[in-house]
């Protein structure tokens, strides 16, 4: 370990601080090709790609969506800046308030209960339990599937007349509805196919049940501490930074979920628009009626709104969200 | 006590069977409807397991549908991309784990708020940006940028270098190695794991992505697997045998790579959600 060329190297550099000004420029140039400078060097060459990538590829088209949320922008006729109109006949667009309705019920419903299932999916499967393998591959499995394949056999399985679902609630004695041609039960459908798969969230919170110490379920079993109490003062208070990275995730993607409901929907939102989902009318409006810069100011609102619930849960994280060893 | 244990055990086994069976059941109708003929499909009560196996509709699914054209323009896009994110974002993630430079931090920071921008932000300007150069209807728009890096694999390959020990390059250091040297011979051997996993991530994103070809590709000869089938689709609703062996079709190389380098892949995704 102790080789002495960079000690010597060192020297060189304190002796032409202590000498006198008039070497400024003989310093300037040792410095310049010391390892600091060079390694400095080397980080900037290194990150050039990326930093060019982030330019063209994410703060250019965000500053230039966002100009053209002010302009006519539509490719056929000639782009004028109109100022704020754009926002004022998305405020008075039907469709708008519907598709964010749409969007935002959906959401309510999903990451509640994603984080419900995944949790619990979790714990059980990180049980000693008999097959443990195969039931992690099992529940994992079905995330794997494109969006396509799953929007498909679900359209399959929740067919109202052959469909296996209505199929099986007919055995219990239930009238099965018209899933996905049903309004009220539209969106419910979709929730159920994201929840079956929810595998990557899943193996997310089996990693951070992982991350916790046996040691604190020994010493409450000393205590004398029944499951429950467990799971209410051990794990849930260590999983909640897992819990938060998912429910931030979770939102995010609700948010802007797009081809479940397109490929559902072939891009109508039927039945009765509820499968109109936000990012689906700011695609029609930009690729099928070619009205980019209205298309544009729905981005910047969405972008926003999704900005905002970041920050509101990132503020109230502070409450609940427990860190180990803070 | 032994009888708690008991009783607490039966409860398990029988929430594991019953979400297993809730869990498996789709997929084994998804394949028992690919392999049985329209008779059995529509029977009452349905027929699990078909009497013959019977596989016209995988014959139907490939002629039918430009099968083997989209299934290669969905691998030379996959194929491209994750080479792209193979090259790159280890490059970015070693500039920000492992070197000194004047505004790292900031940038890195600007990198993990990138994360939060969604694509149906961007994809308006994005579109006319190829379009400008003449690059839609190609394949380039979803392979070019992945050469400059995405912002979550950066992060990942961070993480990643950064856990390595630090007496590693000072040893080369003072070889006198060159920055690039120690980033390809001795950084570069030990990502390993890392490159491989993002490569898994981006192999997957490609395949299965559907926005970014909806917009960016016109022809049919140039659709992608997950475009071509959606168009199919659109045309034929009730052609539910064909579809669903369709379906199983493209679902097969992914689970098939899944299998093949599983543990990785769970590593990846465990270790990038929470050491976030």
């Amino acid at each position: 370990m102790s080789n002495p060329e960079p000690i010597q190297n060192d020297i060189v550099v304190q002796r032409k601080k202590d000498e006198e000004p008039k070497f400024k420029l003989n310093k300037k140039k040792v410095h310049h090709f010391s390892m600091e400078h060079q390694r400095a060097r080397a980080g900037i060459l290194f990150a050039t790609p990326w930093i060019i990538g982030l330019l063209l590829f994410y703060a250019y088209p965000l500053v230039s969506s966002l100009y053209f949320s002010f302009t006519n922008y539509n490719v056929i006729s000639e782009t004028k800046f109109i100022g704020l109109d754009n926002y004022v006949i998305l405020f008075q667009d039907r469709l708008f308030w519907k598709s964010i309705s749409n969007t935002l019920i959906y959401a309510a419903m999903f990451v509640p209960l994603s984080i419900i299932v995944g949790v619990s999916l979790a714990i059980l499967l990180n049980l000693p339990i008999i097959g443990q393998g195969f039931f992690r591959t099992l529940f994992f499995l079905p995330s794997l599937l494109p969006v396509i394949a799953l929007s498909i056999l679900w359209q399959w399985l929740l067919n109202s007349q052959i469909g296996l679902v209505n199929y099986l609630l007919d055995l219990i004695g239930i009238a099965g509805p018209g899933w996905l041609s049903d309004p009220t039960w539209a969106k419910p459908s979709l929730v159920v196919m994201m929840l079956w798969v929810i595998g990557n969230a899943m193996l997310i919170y089996l990693a951070g049940l992982q991350d916790i110490s046996q040691d604190y379920y020994e010493a409450a079993e000393m205590d004398g501490a029944n499951w429950f109490w467990k799971a209410m003062h051990i794990t849930l208070p260590l999983l909640t930074p897992v819990i938060f990275f998912n429910l931030i995730m979770g939102v995010i993607q609700a948010l802007q979920e797009f081809t479940l409901p397109y490929a559902l929907t072939y891009g109508t939102g039927s039945p009765a628009e509820s499968l109109l989902f936000y990012s689906m009318h700011l695609y029609n409006n930009a690729f099928l009626y070619m009205k980019m810069g209205y298309a544009s100011s729905m981005a910047w609102v969405l972008f926003i709104v999704i900005m905002a619930i970041t920050l509101i849960l990132f503020k109230t994280s502070k409450k609940w969200v427990f860190y180990q060893g803070d | 006590m032994k009888t708690q244990l008991t009783v607490k055990k039966i409860w398990i086994y029988s929430f594991l069977i019953i979400a297993g069976v809730t869990f498996a059941a789709p997929f084994v109708w998804m394949i028992s409807t690919s392999l049985k003929p329209n008779s059995q499909m529509f029977s009452y009560p349905p027929q699990w397991i078909p009497d013959y196996l019977y596989f016209e509709h995988y014959i139907k699914a490939v002629t039918d549908i430009k099968f083997f054209t989209f299934f290669q323009n969905s691998l030379i896009i996959s194929c491209l991309s994750t080479i792209g994110v193979m090259i790159s974002c280890p490059l970015a993630g070693y500039a920000f784990a492992r070197l000194k430079w004047k505004g790292r931090d900031t940038l890195f920071i600007v990198t993990l708020a990138v994360m939060m921008i969604p694509f149906p932000v961007t994809m308006v300007p994005l579109f006319v940006m190829f379009s400008k150069f003449n690059l839609v209807n190609t394949f380039l728009p979803m392979i070019i940028p992945t050469f400059f890096g995405v912002p979550f694999f950066i992060f990942l390959m961070r993480q990643f270098l950064k856990q390595l020990p630090k007496s590693l390059e000072d040893a080369a250091r003072i070889d006198g190695c060159s920055e690039f040297m120690i980033y390809l011979k001795i950084m570069l051997p030990l990502c390993q794991p890392a490159i491989l996993t993002i490569g898994l991530f981006q192999f997957m994103f490609s395949w299965n992505d559907f926005l970014q070809p909806l917009i960016y590709l016109n022809d049919e000869s140039m659709y992608t697997l997950q475009l071509g089938l959606q168009q199919f689709r659109s045309a034929q609703d009730t052609a539910w045998g064909p579809m669903m062996a369709a379906s199983v079709l493209i679902s097969l190389p992914i689970i098939a790579i899944y299998f093949f380098v599983q543990k990785a892949f769970i590593k990846g995704i465990s270790f990038g959600g929470v050491k976030g």
